[in-house]
């Protein structure tokens, strides 16, 4: 059961670097979403230091606790969340979405170990984690957590509404569910396309537990995973629903005047654009090249499946 | 005359065959696979009734998942279930899986190489009085087109049931059509299913009829119908679509000199249009015709009403074949 146990402080600044490699690997593919990463950035950073169960060394430890990108073209932040907790090195990241690569646009469960199921097309995500979580109980393992982080502009897929219904019916509550409510999408902010309000109120009603948190404050943000577990079978306390926690959260957080703009969602900072996020962000390079270089060699020293040896 | 025609492996002449139902064999045989195999477990959408796996619900309650009428929702439970080396089958009707639940099937469960089984009943527009909306005629295609999915069309209810004492050997996606309708039981117990092969059901060398599904059925038929003209045709048995046994294919184009194939799917996207690429990159391109739904949609009528405007008749493929060996010469 290892996990990091990192200070409110350590978390936070670990999710400084996670934004900080999410740019330049966006920045360095010249394509990518950096907008849904770093609004998702503090509360998942929390998730997978302290809280996800797993080995990375060995992704397919059968105890583990399941994760599962639901939107899955916040892909940028979910290797860098992998390679802050182990799996593989940070240099890797640079390879994101480049021929060859483990890194691939959206996650890939046969390219990349540790990626559970891959994900992609919005909306299915969901289910998927749901099934894992039944699986785990028809294993005789409830104690394994499913863990789902979904977008707030995703919940406009009728698919999601299924697997709500369903693991509401089921109460299935080694299902835990985060949305990250940036009110941001391609086309505008959420509530302008098409909007999901009241969404506390839709998840009670199909049998949910339900937690807010401010996604960018680390202390309600632990507050609320902590909350969130001990209504499971991990911690000895089912509650006998899933749960939710909406986290409020603002699309490209941390990077000043490019904050909220829901443009982001699938643009890449061009060179100057990344200097200027890093430097509110807090480091100092003297170039794009500086800031890359800063992520070491880009080497895969993960988990290598039986099949490729 | 009829009993001339060389019938093969254990295939029955028309005048001997029963009738049954394919998916009757799928929920007889999901019970069995439950006893043998404690990984086995079930989905459906709230057809169980119709497509037989609840006899499964009966005997193992704790591993059958009622997921509602919300096809994309088990198409990932199921994906989301085998990951713990679970082997799930999952139910409906063609119609919806293939269709509605088609991205699931693509970007989840074919992509990830999942061990789920699809199990698709009222393949065809046999389904007959539903109409149009429950005829599914594209699912073959659909699915053909996916990587990893392997495609199966059992015959009968006998080959229904040896394809799925062999499915849980099998791993990845994997998607098998049954029927709505009883149809013949043109093989026994004695007819081999050897996956990727197809099964010679009736010997000979003018042409050949390759068929899948209840098609088999009417193939025998055609050749029957043919002998009494003294033309003898070999009717191959082709239960698995993909991988297609492209050997057997270019064996029956190089030695008959001549193909029809029949199936109960569209002309597009189907076995026609698998058969038709092996047989054009052959040694020797031969004469070849598709029986299958022409690119229409049908109505609500008596299945053998619509198979017969669509001209998935016996009549209709002997014709055919007629037409196949002119041109070979």
């Amino acid at each position: 059961m290892p996990t990091l146990n990192l200070t409110e402080e350590e978390l936070a600044e670990t999710a400084r670097l996670i934004r900080h490699d999410v740019l330049v690997m966006c920045n360095t593919a010249r394509s990518g979403h950096p907008g849904g990463p770093l609004s998702a950035t503090d509360y998942l950073a929390a998730l997978w230091m302290n809280y996800l169960d797993c080995e990375p060394k060995n992704p397919l430890w059968e105890e583990r606790d399941r994760f599962m990108l639901s939107n899955g073209h916040c892909s940028a932040l979910n290797y860098a969340l992998m390679a802050h907790r182990g799996y593989f090195s940070r240099g890797y990241l640079l390879t994101f979405r480049t021929l060859g690569t483990r890194l691939q646009g959206h996650p890939s469960k046969v390219k990349l170990p540790g990626i559970e199921v891959s994900s992609g097309s919005l909306g299915q995500g969901l289910s998927v984690a749901h099934g894992m979580a039944l699986g785990a109980r028809m294993r005789g393992k409830p104690q394994c957590t499913v863990f789902c982080n979904c977008g707030d502009g995703e919940l406009q897929e009728g698919n999601i509404w299924e697997a709500i219904m369903h693991a509401g019916h089921r109460k299935t509550d080694n299902l835990v569910t985060a949305v990250d409510f940036n009110n941001a999408q391609i086309d505008g902010y959420v509530e302008n396309v098409k909007g999901i309000e009241p969404l506390a109120e839709k998840f009670e009603a199909f049998r949910w537990r339900v937690l807010t948190a401010d996604g960018h404050d680390m202390g309600d943000v632990v507050r609320a995973w902590e909350q969130a577990l001990d209504g499971t079978p991990k911690r000895g306390k089912p509650c006998g629903k899933p749960s939710v926690i909406l986290f409020r959260t603002v699309m490209m957080k941390g990077t000043g005047e490019f904050e909220n703009e829901p443009g982001w969602h699938g643009r890449p900072p061009k060179d100057d654009e990344l200097m200027k996020m890093l430097t509110t962000l807090g480091f100092d390079y003297g170039s794009v090249e500086e800031a890359r270089a800063s992520l070491g060699e880009p080497v895969y020293d993960g988990y290598v499946p039986e099949e490729e040896r | 005359m009829a009993a001339k025609v060389e019938y093969k492996n254990g295939i029955l002449p028309s005048s001997e065959w029963k009738q049954e139902l394919t998916r009757k064999a799928y929920g007889e045989m999901l019970v069995e696979l439950g006893h043998q195999n404690p990984n086995v477990v079930v989905l459906d959408a709230d057809l169980a009734m119709s497509t037989f796996t609840k006899f499964f619900r009966e005997e193992f309650p704790e591993r059958f998942i009622e997921c509602g009428i919300a096809e994309q929702d088990m198409m990932n439970t199921a994906a989301g279930l085998s990951t713990w080396g679970l082997i799930p089958f999952l139910s409906s009707y063609a119609i919806f899986l293939s269709g509605r639940a088609w991205d699931q099937a693509r970007n989840t469960v074919d992509y990830s190489n999942l061990n789920v089984k699809i199990a698709a009943a009222h393949g065809g527009i046999s389904v007959g009085q539903d109409g149009c909306s429950h005829q599914g005629m594209e699912d073959l295609g659909n699915m053909l087109s996916l990587v990893n999915m392997t495609v199966l069309v059992p015959a009968d209810y006998w080959e229904t049931r040896r394809m799925m004492a062999w499915i849980p050997e099998h791993q990845g996606p994997l998607y098998f059509r049954l029927g709505r309708e009883k149809v013949p039981m043109v093989t026994t117990e004695e007819t081999p299913f050897i996956p990727g092969k197809a099964v010679e059901a009736v010997g000979g060398s003018d042409g050949t009829f390759i068929a899948c599904g209840m098609m088999l059925s009417r193939a025998v038929q055609a050749a029957e119908l043919l002998a009494e003209e003294g033309i003898f045709s070999r009717v191959l048995n082709m239960p698995m679509l993909k991988p297609i046994d492209e050997e057997a294919i270019a064996r029956a184009s190089e030695e008959t000199g001549a193909i029809v194939t029949m199936e109960e799917h569209s002309v597009y996207g189907g076995l026609g249009s698998v058969v038709a690429r092996v047989v054009v990159q052959g040694e020797r391109a031969v004469p070849m015709r598709v029986v299958a739904i022409p690119d229409i949609y049908l109505e609500s009528a008596g299945p053998e009403e619509l198979l017969e405007i669509a001209g998935l008749t016996p009549e209709n493929a002997a014709a055919k074949m007629k037409a196949a060996l002119a041109q070979r010469g």
